[in-house]
């Protein structure tokens, strides 16, 4: 193993380090924002560089399936036996330098847009606690290290979601997210269970090895361990039905949202599959089921999408859509473009965010200036945007270009390969067939939303008010820097996973043979004529071309009003305006009984009465009786004594009889 | 002959005063109760006495005498009582209460 | 004969005692109480204990339940009180006790005495039945008793008179108003 591997122990303390550091100066020195910022920024940057030390070393060894680094024995419990390992392979190593090379980025541009807070220290503190869980996640060598990561992650979002907890609605979606994700926990541990059952053990690599004789192909049991894994997934990475945190979840800083919620914490899911392809690979009804999840997902928010008003919202659907896809590529044994999606997508979306950030950091400033008390992140509040932002303006039209799919630029790629592995499917089931045209009418709808918000927000008449106007402008370069490089990346990452009609084609799908190569074998392969390769490919770029210039020409920017005085939705607007009505529905259905029964009859019921009445107050009662009994005997009244006596008498008359 | 329904008489007597001591509140009715008791014992001596000897007559003799005596203080006891508390019902001489 | 006398005046003497433990009045249970006195007499006669007769209504009927009545009548407890008695619960447990008692010492009894009942207890012991009538033909019923009591007995006699002044002196002492 080459030495460097051996410090991967050290990735992922770095950012612990400065977890604990900067948790301390939140209390010692809440004011200290210079220090925060070198010790917040300057771990995860050490983190990268490190990362791409282990990249190239494990590039450069040609050991197919990487490294496990055993750190020291965690669990040995009668047969259960789990090390705290990391594992530097393929597939681990890319989310390495996701998570670790976005997440700098994010860090810095959160330098610029958490500078006028309070609780900067303890912003950098929970952010750099994130960047610790996840790549114990994408580290980790066994399911209980990456659980414990998959959980941290899911508590440092709600840390983060509720950041300004003493807001209400803040605190409220923290623990949305936080709940959903448990239900998702809950079908994660079930498929642990019966890994362990079916396996005996938990290591990937033992797992994997045993998996092709402990599991039937086909059979119910590998078929419900994959179903729980993607309920798990369900509720990490925001699919049907445990998706409605993720909008809610909008309510934290926009660089979380970012961060956790775009680039890397909604993407454990996918990592998840990605990782144990070969269980998927085996199971093949449940990998139909995370395709169509995946599909209907995508076109479910996609819509939804279409008639939100907060641009954050917006992102926020578009990010479950967009991993709907990832879902469907991978449900349909495209692992590689599943990945790739997910790298592409980090980019551009965690670029989406920043800038509509960038966007909104403006105009708070213009509110706070004017003393006006507006919505800042209503598109109807902006437009036009532009002429004051133009370097945000930019990097969002690439990011646009990206997520809409116009060649040329990484989405274009990777979103076109998922379609088209889709599509290659076709012939031996009628359903991928369906899916693929879900997945394009999808696409459509993503143009057609992009453009619109871009319209809307950055284009057309300003709405903002003429006394704001005065106070827009760009935001420093601290802000503006990391969203450069980031459609850098937007434009450059294609390149990591060509179509194969192209030279220099599937890179990323080879770097990842030694992962999927096990799933392989139980896969049907995926092959397209180059024919219908081009075909799709052109489709593709109409279909992109037709969401943008459709949004050109059928939205009307000059017709809007601002928020306070727009006029109410109405008809299927307002359907797709209020989510399709998701959230009451879960809340009729699902929280009302479950907070009637919790009060009615686990609190009152066994809490108040079983537990205190019988338990608590119980025992205090008994034993209050037994000391009435036992005062009896002190009374001092003569009468008593004498009874006392007498059955003394008896007794005693009986034990000598009866000897 | 008369040996065993005396004892059981006795037995009985005995039986008789105890009741009485636990059901009673009046002082002076136990007392008397008391008393009872003590006869149902010379009862069962003097019964003895028929076979064994005289010496069962002497202990009721002395039984007797001390019976007078304790009757004596007791009642005396009763009565200083009785100028404090006004009452000689036992519910309310309590003063051994712990 | 004796033994139609003897349950005659058992029987009355059980009555006497249910009744003197069940009433009311405290005058009434005095009364009755001595009723169980003399019927105990009675039955001490026909067991040829005639001194002890005597001094059993001498001392105890004559003296100490005479010493009694004062005692009620001084408190003036005479008259029918409130319930002295106390609930059914107690006398229901008071009942059961006194039952249990009486089963007790008849066990006792059937354990002790063995199987021939009280005459093989008695036949291991020197004195044949009647000799103490016999013992009373030749001394007397009194110089019966003196002799074993003047003999035997005289220094617990001695100290039995002690006992009588101390209990005098105290008596006094207790009941007198100021000291």
């Amino acid at each position: 193993m080459p030495g460097i591997v051996g410090w991967v122990w050290l990735v992922v303390l770095l950012p612990f380090i400065g977890f604990l550091v900067n948790g301390a100066l939140s209390f010692l020195r809440p004011r200290a924002k210079d220090a925060v910022s070198i010790v917040g920024v300057g771990s995860v940057a050490l983190a990268f560089v490190l990362s791409v030390a282990m990249a190239l070393a494990l590039a450069g060894s040609h050991a197919e399936e990487g490294f496990v680094v055993t750190i020291w024995r965690w669990i040995h419990v009668g047969d259960l036996e789990i090390d705290l390992a990391f594992q530097v392979d393929a597939l681990s190593v890319i989310m390495l330098l996701v998570v670790t090379g976005v997440g700098l980025l994010i860090h810095i541009f959160s330098v610029g847009y958490m500078k006028a807070d309070d609780a900067y220290p303890r912003f950098f503190a929970y952010l750099n606690l994130f960047v610790f869980f996840m790549l114990v996640l994408v580290l980790g060598a066994a399911f209980p290290i990456m659980f414990v990561g998959w959980e941290g992650v899911g508590l440092c979002s709600y840390l983060l979601i509720g950041f300004w907890y003493a807001e209400k609605a803040n605190a409220d979606a923290g623990k949305k997210a936080f709940i959903m994700n448990r239900i998702g926990d809950f079908g994660f541990l079930i498929a642990m269970f019966m890994i362990f059952g079916a396996t005996g053990s938990l290591a990937y690599h033992e797992v994997f090895a045993a998996a092709p004789s402990a599991f039937v192909v086909d059979g119910n049991s590998i078929t419900l361990v994959t179903l729980f894994l993607f309920l798990g997934c369900t509720g990490k990475s925001a699919q049907i039905p445990l998706y409605t945190w993720l909008p809610d979840a909008m309510a934290g800083p926009t660089p979380v949202s970012a961060l956790i919620h775009a680039a890397t914490m909604v993407t454990a899911g996918v990592y998840l599959i990605a990782r144990t392809n070969v269980l998927f690979a085996m199971a093949s009804v449940s990998s139909v089921v995370v395709a169509s999840v995946g599909a209907v997902t995508a076109l479910w928010a996609a819509s939804i999408a279409l008639k939100q008003w907060d641009i954050k919202k917006v992102l926020a659907y578009s990010t479950i859509s967009q991993l709907g896809y990832m879902f469907l590529a991978v449900g349909v044994g495209a692992i590689a473009s599943g990945v790739f999606h997910l790298v592409t997508h980090a980019f551009f979306k965690a670029l989406l965010f920043l800038g509509a950030g960038s966007a909104i950091h403006a105009m708070h400033h213009a509110y706070h200036a004017t003393h006006t008390h507006d919505d800042a992140q209503d598109m109807r509040n902006m437009g036009g945007l532009r002429r004051w932002m133009p370097w945000t303006a930019g990097v969002m039209w690439i990011a646009t270009l990206a997520i809409a799919g116009v060649p040329g630029f990484s989405g274009f790629f990777s979103k076109d390969e998922i379609l088209a592995m889709t599509f290659a499917r076709g012939h031996e089931d009628m359903v991928f067939y369906v899916l693929w045209f879900v997945g394009t009418l999808a696409a459509l709808m993503t143009a057609f939303y992009m453009t619109r918000m871009m319209l809307y927000t950055f284009h057309g008449p300003n709405r903002t008010g003429a006394s704001e106007q005065q106070h827009l402008h760009e935001v420093p370069w601290v802000m503006t820097g990391p969203l450069v490089v980031l459609a850098a990346g937007s434009i450059l990452a294609g390149v990591m996973n060509l179509p194969e009609v192209l030279p220099f084609h599937g890179w990323l799908h080879q770097w990842l043979e030694p992962v999927t190569a096990q799933g392989d074998f139980y896969r049907r392969e995926m092959h397209l004529t180059a024919g219908t390769e081009w075909l799709l490919l052109v489709l593709a770029t109409v279909i992109a071309a037709a969401g943008i210039v459709g949004a050109y020409r059928l939205l009307r920017p000059a017709d809007l009003l601002p928020a306070r005085e727009a006029e109410p939705e109405t008809g299927f607007g307002l359907v797709l305006l209020r989510k399709y009505y998701i959230d009451e529905l879960y809340d009729t259905v699902v929280v009302r009984p479950l907070v009637w029964l919790s009060e009615k009859i686990l609190w009152k019921g066994v809490d108040a009465g079983a537990i205190d009445g019988a338990g608590v107050h119980g025992a205090a009662n008994v034993t209050r009786g037994l000391g009435a009994i036992g005062s009896w005997l002190q009374s001092g009244q003569l009468g008593t004594y004498v009874f006392i006596f007498v059955i003394g008498v008896v007794v005693l008359l009986r034990a000598m009889s009866g000897s | 002959m008369l040996l065993g329904p005396a004892l059981g008489l006795s037995a009985i007597l005995f039986t008789i005063g105890v009741a009485g001591v636990m059901i009673r509140r009046n002082a002076i009715v136990i007392f008397m109760c008391v008393e009872l008791m003590l006869n149902a014992v010379n009862l069962t001596f003097v019964a003895f006495a028929q076979q064994f000897g005289p010496e069962g007559q002497v202990i009721v003799f002395f039984v007797m005498a001390v019976a007078a005596a304790e009757a004596a203080v007791g009642l005396a006891i009763i009565l200083a009582i009785f100028r404090h508390r006004e009452t000689v019902d036992l519910r309310d001489i309590n003063m051994l209460r712990g | 004969m004796r033994e139609v006398l003897f349950w005659g005046f058992a029987g009355m003497a059980i009555i006497s005692a249910f009744l003197c433990v069940t009433r009311r009045s405290a005058v009434s249970s005095a009364l009755w109480l001595v009723s169980t006195l003399f019927d105990l007499a009675a039955i001490y006669v026909l067991l040829d204990a005639q001194f002890i007769a005597a001094m059993q209504v001498l001392v105890y009927a004559g003296a100490i339940m005479v010493l009694f009545l004062f005692v009620i009548m001084l408190l003036n407890l005479g008259r029918e009180g409130p319930g002295d008695l106390k609930g059914w619960g107690g006398r229901i447990v008071a009942t059961a006790l006194a039952v249990g008692l009486v089963v007790e010492l008849w066990a006792l009894k059937a354990a002790l005495a063995g199987e021939g009942g009280f005459q093989a207890v008695t036949a291991a012991y020197p004195l044949p039945e009647g000799t103490v009538a016999g013992m009373a033909e030749a001394q007397g019923v009194v110089g019966l008793i003196a002799d074993t009591l003047f003999r035997q007995y005289l220094v617990p006699f001695e100290i039995t008179s002690v006992l009588l002044m101390a209990a005098v002196v105290g008596a006094v002492v207790l009941a007198k108003r100021k000291l």
